[in-house]
């Protein structure tokens, strides 16, 4: 057997409680072993990208028990690049946590940073719906703890919302599980698919409705229109380092929706045949509506973001919903970008919110307003869909593959004035950040008010002149974003891969089943 | 039994929710609980009711036996909701004391009418 498939998850389940226990009181060494551990977490996924490139799909069973009867890990080609797209963009909140000096901020950042790789890592990894859920649940727990580090009042009433909503959402998850077992009588991705291939289209009413409450349950995660309330408030209110870290959590659930939609209720099969891209297409039209709107009318840098992530969710599962080989392909394509686009500019919004405070108000200038201005407009314009970045290629994907689709009107008429939409929004508020300052005409400027910064005007956690490091990532992850525009012609031949690979579950089913590879 | 069960899950599923849509911590963390025995009763009965039977297989004699696998399952979940329950706790009690007030919304003004 291939070990390598564990690593990403031992590792950090290693080093975090190692930070804890042995170098609690020593940050710089803390630092040291978070960033290396981010890094060898770089090298094994390259390692497991390479492995899963030509197609291999390779079984790792846990306990050396086969397997419908133990849990197992899978790696094919979709978790091998997640698995990449996690780790890259580990590497740069982590360095940009220690740039600013928000991992000094509270205790145990890089313990829970860890830990929190691991969920997500996990999740991407696993083959078993149950083991799925204690990922999510993994991932979850550090999550609450790096939603509320630095703390705050606002903050932590923020994490209490955000915590009692994915409870919820765990306990509909465990009902969903609970159903499909009951049915099926087996928890495995694999198996579950041959059982619910096999079950009569008449008595199926009971696995059906797991199937919905898997979708809300995902649709939760991945912040779909009636179930994305939670989102702005919680990114919003997380550090900002943190909150780029999240935008790869909402990604786990549109990776969960595009596994369990394409392998176990998969387009062939008649039970949920429709079912399931009936209700998303809609629901994902409307995010993307609402996240636009959320972007023109905010009245802090740090939703304006929060909102744009959920454009971006919006366009992702629009592409989802279609289930069609070509869709998916543009869906992972955009997948990428989104997940750097959004932690990008949750990184600039913590530079600007560092100097001046989140509020869309005109301020006398800030620090490196020229430098950051910049930044801001490219990250604008990657979050918009303007030609010269990633952002266009991938929305011109996601609207050709629409092109089949009995809705194309309207998912292009969403799309397109959905752009519009945000690129108003993302001027306005640019222009307020930016060049208002320097407008002759508008001087002399009050201080804001603004309640929510109250944590900052605390002498213990007043902002420090944010060094160079800081800058390091937010560079990165622009060139990050640049070579995915030039390279997109290769990553592209990889999405579609993957998405053939996807939509051909037999291979999957059969190597997991009958463990030819180990 | 089934009544009873399917009862007992539908009356604390209902109680949950219930106590999850108040506006105080205290409330919603009791509803979280109770949901959370909903559902390990849900996942008990996955496996289908058996009175008196052992989740082991016996390969000496040939009794009947109940499914093992919703018990480690709701061994796990319990595993987890109570830790995710104290979880919680402590980040409402951090709140309260950070805020003075054991409300849940985002405005100063929310709780008061619970």
């Amino acid at each position: 057997m291939n070990h390598w498939i564990i690593a990403p998850i031992v590792l950090p389940a290693v080093v975090a409680p190692f930070i804890i226990m042995v170098m609690r009181f020593h940050r710089d060494l803390q630092r040291v072993f978070s960033v290396a551990s981010v890094v060898a977490l770089n090298i094994i996924a390259l390692v497991l990208l390479t492995s899963a490139m030509d197609g291999t799909i390779s079984v790792y069973e846990l306990g050396n028990w086969p397997a419908p009867f133990g849990i197992i890990l899978v790696l094919d080609r979709l978790s091998a690049m997640m698995v990449m797209l996690t780790t890259v963009l580990a590497l740069a909140v982590v360095l940009y946590a220690i740039g600013s000096g928000w991992d000094t901020r509270g205790r145990h950042f890089h313990a829970l940073f860890q830990f929190q790789l691991m969920g997500v890592l996990g999740a991407f990894l696993t083959g078993d719906a149950f083991n799925l859920f204690v990922f999510f649940e993994v991932l979850l727990i550090a999550s609450y703890g790096l939603m509320i580090h630095g703390g705050g009042t606002t903050r932590l009433r923020a994490g209490v919302q955000y915590v009692v909503y994915n409870l919820l959402g765990s306990s509909l998850f465990l009902i969903a599980l609970g159903t499909l077992y009951s049915v099926t009588g087996t928890l495995n991705m694999a198996d579950l698919a041959v059982r619910v291939a096999e079950l009569p289209v008449e008595d199926t009413a009971l696995l059906r409705v797991g199937a919905v409450l898997l979708l809300l349950v995902f649709a939760i995660k991945a912040a779909v229109l009636p179930l994305h309330f939670w989102l702005p408030a919680s990114y919003a209110n997380a550090p900002m380092p943190v909150a780029a870290l999240f935008a790869i959590m909402s990604k786990v659930g549109a990776y969960a929706i595009l596994r369990m939609y394409t392998l176990v209720f998969g387009p062939g099969v008649a039970i949920t045949d429709g079912l399931v891209g009936t209700w998303l297409l809609p629901a994902a039209l409307l995010t993307l509506a609402v996240g636009s709107f959320g972007i023109l009318g905010s009245r802090n840098l740090a939703r304006l973001v929060a909102f744009g992530a959920i454009t971006s969710m919006g366009t992702l599962l629009i592409a989802i919903s279609l289930f069609t080989p070509q869709a998916t392909a543009a869906a992972l394509y955009y997948a990428i970008h989104s997940t750097f686009t959004a932690a990008l500019l949750f990184l600039i919004a913590d530079l600007v919110l560092e100097r001046r405070g989140g509020a869309l108000v005109p301020t006398p200038p800030m620090a490196q307003s020229g430098l950051i201005a910049t930044l801001f407009f490219v990250g604008a314009i990657a979050m918009a869909g303007m030609p010269p970045l990633s952002g266009f290629v991938g929305k011109l994907l996601v609207m050709d593959a629409a092109r089949a689709s009995a809705h194309v009107w309207a998912i292009w008429a969403v799309i397109l004035t959905t752009s519009l939409i945000t690129i108003l929004g993302l001027s306005r508020a640019g222009s307020i950040l930016f060049w208002k300052p320097h407008d002759a005409s508008m001087a002399p400027f009050p201080r804001p008010e603004d309640e929510e910064d109250a944590a900052d005007k605390d002498p213990l956690l007043a902002p420090e002149p944010v060094p160079g490091l800081a800058f390091v990532p937010v560079f990165a992850l622009i060139a990050a974003l640049v070579a995915l525009t030039v390279l997109a012609g290769p990553v592209m031949r990889y999405t579609e891969a993957t998405a053939a690979q996807l939509f051909a579950p037999s291979d999957y089913i059969e190597t997991v089943l009958q463990r030819p590879g180990s | 039994m089934e009544i009873l069960l399917a009862s007992a899950v539908g009356i604390l599923t209902a109680c949950g929710i219930y106590l999850i849509l108040r506006q105080r911590t205290f409330p919603v963390i009791i509803g979280l609980s109770l949901l959370s025995y909903a559902v390990n009763l849900f996942l008990f009965a996955t496996g289908r009711l058996a009175l008196n039977q052992p989740p082991i297989l016996n390969k000496y004699a040939d009794v009947s036996y109940t499914d093992p696998l919703p018990q480690a399952l709701v061994l796990t979940a319990i595993v987890i909701s109570f830790g995710m329950t104290a979880v919680v706790v402590m980040i409402a009690l951090s709140s309260y004391l950070s805020a003075r007030d054991d409300g849940i919304n985002m405005t100063d003004k929310g709780g008061e009418d619970a």
